[in-house]
């Protein structure tokens, strides 16, 4: 090994493989049996429980934590399936701070909730694991449906619709599906290809043809999909990111996060993923985190994240922050970027201290440096290319209802969609409402 | 401290802390393990007649019963009396009593229901400087089979011809175990008093099967695929006991009898509710099988707290406290109203109360949009159902109106006098008394 944490610029292989492994493996252990036994016998069954009513995906958590009790994990997973056919990923990647444990009666009694993603993780690994299937597709309706986009929204849309007898093509514009489940979760979330997978299982349901490498615009045209589907459902995501907007972003060093992790969990060999020694993140949300504290596993000396406004407001949980942070990251609020310093390449990045007055933001005039061989832009994405005709609110496809967008028959979900918190929960959520909408549309 | 120390039918102990004839006083390396560990006394593990001693199961010998977090509620066993030869029990029994003079050494017997059979073990165990023995009429499993244990609980009139043997061939104090797989605890108490008997001990362990095995159906615990009951004890047969306890403490005709109190007993506030009941003393078995010999220590810090607390400064002054308060259903206040009341500030609306009443009892509980849960006073009959399934402790109580009080789920005022069943108007008996 060449480089270490030192080495100057952006650089690979700063940390040695095994060491690598160590750090992107599962950031929670699966539960062992007894684990799983203890953590289930602290749930109180409590009446309409809620954190039932927190779970976008309204699963029926008292139920499934019972039946983990008595020992019947695989119904615990059908009873989580039947909800959230993403149930396996959700349990993984849900903040479930900020969802069902933050509600728990146990947190509000002695903050410490039940660990409902842990247990529901215990349920799902089961009957994966069992290869088990355990739905099964209604009569052919004879009604073809194209769902566009095989992220968590399109992957429960297209699955719902299977099981209710409808033919679906799903659309990807990527090499694999998935979406962000496969290309944008921080690596130590979805360990051993699980997000593939899951895809894989899921796809057992049969009646889903995937098509990959189809985008939206490029490949696809909206008036065409609606002529030759039954009905259409839109789950492209947001592909597109917001960028710098400060001086000096063209400079060597400086990307944009959600590539950067894209990368990441697409390589091979994490050695030959090069990371800067001093790593800036801009922004503060989940992919700020992801990136900062993946940068950090990847053996960066030091790794700051930057955010303009002050902790109350980040997009990130606590949880997260506090992952961040005990990863090693420094997270400094109110400061914004003012420009990117350097020869050619990224040295340095001065922010400029924020104030909040009256609701606007403005600069104090107080600037600082900090070192930046790799500079990651995490300031939010957008919707890449608007398919014409459908009505677009705050930069989003309107939609109302469950799903139903201005054009007839065309339905929209996840994160492309108005309405929900980004989530790979409210997508599969979105995606599923949609897929009922569409076939009391259909069968109607 | 309080003063703990105990004398049960003249037989004295540091503390009312016994241990029960069971596994754990089987031997000397047990006996003098709890002694150093603090237990006042043990009934040492029944001995049977001389010759070969009785043989056990090769396998699984107990069963259990769990609460959450595999708490042991229940345990059930089939083992028999001591396996080990009569000679070694009794130089064991001996060694020990001579090291610790100041315990209480009780012996269980079980021998064949004839007279030959107690005249020749008493002297034997006399022998040892015992303070007292304790006859096995209780065991359910296996010894019943062979004529003893329960088959001989379950008949009164043996009960009282070998407790009269008893008497008649030793100077050893001696206390009747006591089955509760019967109809009428008293029956087999008042025979034990009428045969001379100076104490009953109960209770002894009742029938049982834990659980079934659903791959081999064999009830378990399983030998070989088949199974037996065994004798179930435990916190989850504590109410039973007291129950059984009070009975015998109550009736006119075993009223004043010493009780050695057993079933259950797990924590010091156990104890106290025993010996409230009219137990002169309590013996201990499962919560020792579970948790170790060390409980002892917070049995006699808690109990002696609670006896300075309440100005107590001997056992005996609360042994049967509680006796006058157990009644008959028929001679309860029906003039007593309450009404349930959930504390807000220690409520974690969970809304167990809430699925409790609303399913299965008197829909006495209201529940708002962000989950606060009130009781409905004019539904509400104090049944306590609530109580029971709240995870709080405390946070729900049954408050008691006050006479003068307009009880808003009958219309109608509370009497501040006593009035029972007896007298009530819907009691036929009470109108034809008329």
């Amino acid at each position: 090994m060449s480089n270490s944490q030192m080495t100057p610029g952006i650089a690979a292989g700063r940390l040695s493989t095994d060491q690598l492994a160590e750090n992107f493996d599962d950031l929670h252990a699966p539960y062992a049996p007894h684990e799983a036994a203890v953590a289930a016998d602290r749930c109180y069954f409590c009446y309409d429980a809620p954190c039932v009513t927190a779970c976008p995906t309204d699963i029926d958590i008292p139920l499934f934590i019972r039946q983990i009790q008595t020992g019947t994990p695989k119904a615990a997973a059908k009873t989580i399936l039947d909800q959230n056919i993403l149930g396996g990923m959700c349990a993984r990647v849900c903040p479930t701070e900020t969802l069902c444990e933050q509600v728990c009666v146990r947190e509000v009694a002695e903050g410490k909730p039940v660990e409902i993603g842990r247990l529901q993780r215990h349920a799902t690994d089961a009957l994966m694991e069992d290869g088990l299937h355990p739905f099964s597709r209604a009569a052919a309706t004879g009604k073809t449906i194209a769902v566009v986009g095989a992220g968590p929204a399109g992957l429960a849309c297209a699955h719902r619709l299977a099981t209710h007898g409808h033919e679906v093509t799903l659309f990807d514009a990527r090499p694999k599906p998935g979406g962000l489940n496969e290309f944008g979760i921080a690596a130590y979330k979805s360990t051993d290809d699980f997000a593939a997978r899951e895809v894989d299982w899921l796809m057992q349901i049969g009646g889903i043809t995937l098509k990959s490498g189809q985008a939206l615009g490029r490949d696809l045209d909206i008036t065409a999909l609606q002529q030759d589907f039954d009905a259409v459902f839109l789950g492209v995501g947001l592909g597109g990111v917001n960028s710098l907007r400060a001086a000096g972003e063209e400079r060597g060093g400086v990307r944009d996060a959600v590539s950067f992790i894209s990368e990441l969990r697409q390589a091979e060999d994490l050695s030959t993923l090069p990371v800067g020694r001093h790593v800036v993140v801009i922004g503060g949300g989940m992919t700020a985190v992801d990136a900062a504290v993946q940068s950090k596993l990847l053996g960066a000396e030091q790794v700051t994240i930057a955010y303009r406004r002050g902790r109350e407001d980040m997009g990130a949980s606590r949880y997260e922050q506090d992952l961040a942070a005990s990863h090693g990251v420094n997270i400094i609020f109110n400061a914004q970027p003012k420009e990117v310093h350097g020869n050619g390449a990224a040295t340095e990045v001065e922010f400029e201290y924020t104030a909040s007055k009256n609701g606007t933001l403005t600069g104090t005039g107080e600037t600082f440096r900090v070192k930046a061989d790799q500079v990651f832009t995490a300031i939010g994405q957008r919707l890449d290319e608007v398919p014409g005709g459908l009505r677009i609110e705050q930069g989003k496809i309107a939609v109302t209802g469950a799903g139903q967008t201005s054009l007839t028959g065309v339905w929209a979900g996840g994160d492309c969609a108005t309405g929900g918190d980004d989530l790979t929960v409210t997508a599969v959520a979105e995606g599923r409402d949609a897929a009922e909408d569409i076939h009391a549309r259909l069968m109607g | 401290m309080a003063d703990l120390t105990s004398n049960f039918i003249g037989i004295k102990s540091p503390n009312p802390f016994w241990l029960a004839s069971a596994p754990p006083t089987d031997k000397e390396y047990n006996v003098r393990r709890a002694f150093e560990a603090g237990w006042g006394g043990v009934v040492w593990k029944t001995l049977g007649a001389e010759g070969p001693p009785v043989v056990n199961v090769n396998g699984p010998r107990y069963g259990a019963i769990y609460g959450a977090d595999r708490r042991l509620l229940g345990l059930n066993n089939i083992e028999l009396i001591t396996d080990r030869p009569l000679q070694q029990n009794l130089r064991e029994i001996k060694a020990v009593k001579r090291d610790y003079p100041d315990r209480a050494m009780v012996v269980s017997l079980m021998v064949p229901c004839e007279e030959e059979a107690w005249k020749a073990i008493l002297p034997v165990v006399e022998e040892t400087g015992a303070d007292g023995i304790e006859l096995n009429f209780g065991c359910p499993h296996g010894m019943s089979e062979r004529g003893m244990g329960a088959a001989v609980g379950q008949v009164p009139e043996y009960i009282e011809m070998v407790a009269r043997w008893c008497k008649q061939n030793t100077r050893m104090p001696v206390i009747v175990k006591l089955t509760p797989n019967i109809t009428d605890i008293r029956k087999p108490a008042e025979a034990a008093r009428r045969g001379g008997a100076d104490a009953v001990s109960l209770i002894n362990t009742i029938n049982s099967i834990t659980s079934v095995d659903l791959d081999t159906m064999s009830p378990e615990p399983s030998i070989d695929g088949k199974g037996s009951h065994g004798g179930y004890c435990g916190p989850a047969v504590k109410p039973i006991a007291l129950s059984m306890v009070s009975e015998i403490a109550r009736h006119s005709d075993t009223a004043g009898m010493p009780i050695s109190g057993i079933g259950g007993v797990t924590t010091w506030r156990d104890a106290a509710e025993f010996m409230a009941l009219g137990c002169g003393n309590v013996q201990v078995c499962t919560a020792v099988m579970t948790y170790g010999f060390k409980i002892v220590s917070e049995m006699a810090s808690g109990l002696s707290d609670w006896m300075d607390e309440k100005g107590h400064t001997s056992t005996a002054d609360f042994v049967g406290s509680a006796v006058p308060n157990v009644t008959d259903w028929q001679y309860l206040n029906l003039n007593y109203v309450a009404k349930a009341k959930i504390n807000q500030d220690t409520c974690i609306s969970c809304g167990r109360c809430y699925a409790a009443c609303e399913d299965t009892s008197h829909q006495a509980i209201a529940m708002s949009d962000d989950r606060v849960f009130t009781v409905i006073d004019a539904e509400c009959v104090a049944c306590n159902l609530c109580v029971d399934v709240c995870p709080v402790e405390e946070c729900i109580t049954m408050d008691a109106m006050q006479p003068g009080e307009v009880d808003p789920r009958t219309g109608k005022v509370v009497e501040k006098d006593y009035a029972n069943w007896t007298t009530h108007p819907n009691n036929p008996g009470a109108v034809a008394a008329e």
